[in-house]
């Protein structure tokens, strides 16, 4: 099977064409973009707007939690039947399903900024929309990262099962190879978005720790690696560890 | 029942089959590596990276590899539960890791004092105090599953997922509804099975709170 997935992969006609490998990836990446940046669109100013009042932040986690649970083929389907074929059905599913990651990031980033600096904020008189902007907002970014990292996996897995319902990108040679029994074909499309995957959350785990801000990119690390970071801060450590025997 | 052509109630057996299954054999493969996790520095080095790279594959492509890495049938439920199986995994390594390094210090060396010594410490005292964050874990390991199972219709594996594909053959909206519908509410259901088992296993949060 091996031999022939490298055979599969060795026929120059897989990377030229807009059939091609090259395409595909590139047409997978155009999906996941174009739905994601709606989804930001909408979702990262509602999060923003709902965790800076705190009025209905009950109401989003209960939303978010349940798209969870809405099977991603059956809202393709779905939108498809009702809306017909074409880019524009599968992408509004795409869309539909990357919102709750990204509004669950943007509330919980801006309802949980540090209330001692918001409150110094408002203290020195900055503005409401100040207050957001300049301090709640920059505070989020970590968790905004965060949830836009989950949303673009999920667009991606998501894409490939949209090749189904007659989006191209690289869940075709996976769905075309099956319905012919092309074995090799379905391996390769596989191996080609597993690739993608995990460069892409590569990629934006990269990201996320450029644009994080000192003391959290310490507590970052101290959660990815496991050795205590050393304290940032005068305020009192939890020193547990003396404790031990 | 019988519905669209369909015996609905085998549908229904086999999407929570494939759902549930894996999620408790995930939960039980994840408390040891978990527990490595938490012990060793270089095991956690390895298995929090791993299994984040592993949650990170599409799950139509893990169900593809599935067969060529374990020499199942391609058309064999087992690659669809051994993926499900892998995501819950990966999923609750990490959250077994982080629960256990969270109970404190203090009633570590409380539990040792009066005499808790290897297992009896872990699974009387440490384990118990894990059960909030790894409930938190199963739940949204086992929400994902009952979405992700349906993904094996495409593959010809039968769930509530049939209903979509099939529906969308022929163009039939009410069975696809019918499919989704179906898919939510077990997903619901066993969401609040694990809730509810999580609450009868840690009585003292309950009285914590006063309810």
């Amino acid at each position: 099977m091996l031999g022939r997935l490298g055979d599969w992969f060795s026929d120059p006609t897989r990377w030229s064409g807009s059939a091609g490998i090259p395409a595909r990836v590139l047409e997978h990446l155009g999906y996941t973009a174009l739905a994601v940046a709606i989804a930001a669109v909408i979702a990262l100013p509602l999060g923003a707007l709902i965790g800076h009042t705190r009025r209905g932040g009950l109401a989003v986690v209960g939303v978010a939690n349940g798209l969870r649970a809405l099977p991603e083929l059956g809202v393709l389907v779905l939108f498809v039947l009702l809306l017909g074929l074409g880019l524009l059905p599968p992408t509004l599913a795409l869309v539909l399903l990357a919102i709750p990651p990204l509004l669950a990031g943007a509330y919980s980033g801006v309802a949980g900024a540090d209330p001692g600096a918001v409150d110094a904020a408002r203290g020195i008189g900055m503005r409401e929309h100040q207050v957001l902007l300049q301090v709640e907002v920059p505070a989020a970014v970590p968790l905004v990262l965060g949830g836009l990292r989950f949303a673009t996996l999920q667009v991606i897995a998501t894409a490939t099962i949209a090749a189904y319902v007659g989006l191209g990108g690289l869940g075709r040679f996976i769905i075309d190879g099956f319905s012919v029994r092309d074995f090799p074909q379905m391996l390769g499309g596989a191996v080609i978005v597993a690739v993608l995957s995990i460069v892409v959350e590569f990629v934006l785990q990269g990201l996320g720790r450029l644009v994080t801000p000192g003391p959290d990119r310490l507590r970052l690390r101290r959660h990815a690696d496991g050795p205590p970071a050393p304290p940032v801060s005068p305020s009192p450590a939890p020193s547990s560890r003396e404790v031990r025997p | 029942m019988r519905a669209f052509g369909y015996d609905i109630d085998q549908l229904v057996i086999a999407h929570v089959l494939l759902a549930v299954v894996p999620v408790l054999v995930g939960l039980l493969v994840a408390l040891p590596l978990g527990w490595w996790a938490h012990r060793s520095r270089p095991a956690r080095r390895v298995l929090v990276p791993l299994s984040g790279a592993l949650y990170t594959v599409p799950s139509l492509a893990l169900i593809v590899f599935i067969p060529v890495v374990l020499g199942t049938p391609i058309l064999s439920p087992v690659n669809v539960g051994i993926t499900l199986t892998v995501y819950t995994v990966a999923l609750l390594v990490r959250s077994v890791a982080e629960a256990l390094d969270a109970v404190p210090d203090t009633i570590t060396t409380a539990a040792i004092a009066v005499g808790y010594r290897s297992a009896g410490l872990l699974f009387g005292v440490q384990l118990p105090l894990a059960v909030p964050v790894l409930t938190a874990g199963l739940r949204v390991a086992s929400v994902s599953a009952f979405s992700l199972v349906t993904v094996g219709a495409l593959v010809g594996i039968p769930s509530l997922g049939t209903l979509m594909t099939d529906g969308f053959q022929q163009d039939y909206t009410a069975m696809v509804v019918t499919g989704i519908v179906g898919s939510v509410v077990l997903a619901f259901l066993f969401d609040a099975l694990w809730l509810a088992l999580g609450r009868s296993l840690t009585p003292w949060t309950r009285a914590r709170t006063g309810v």
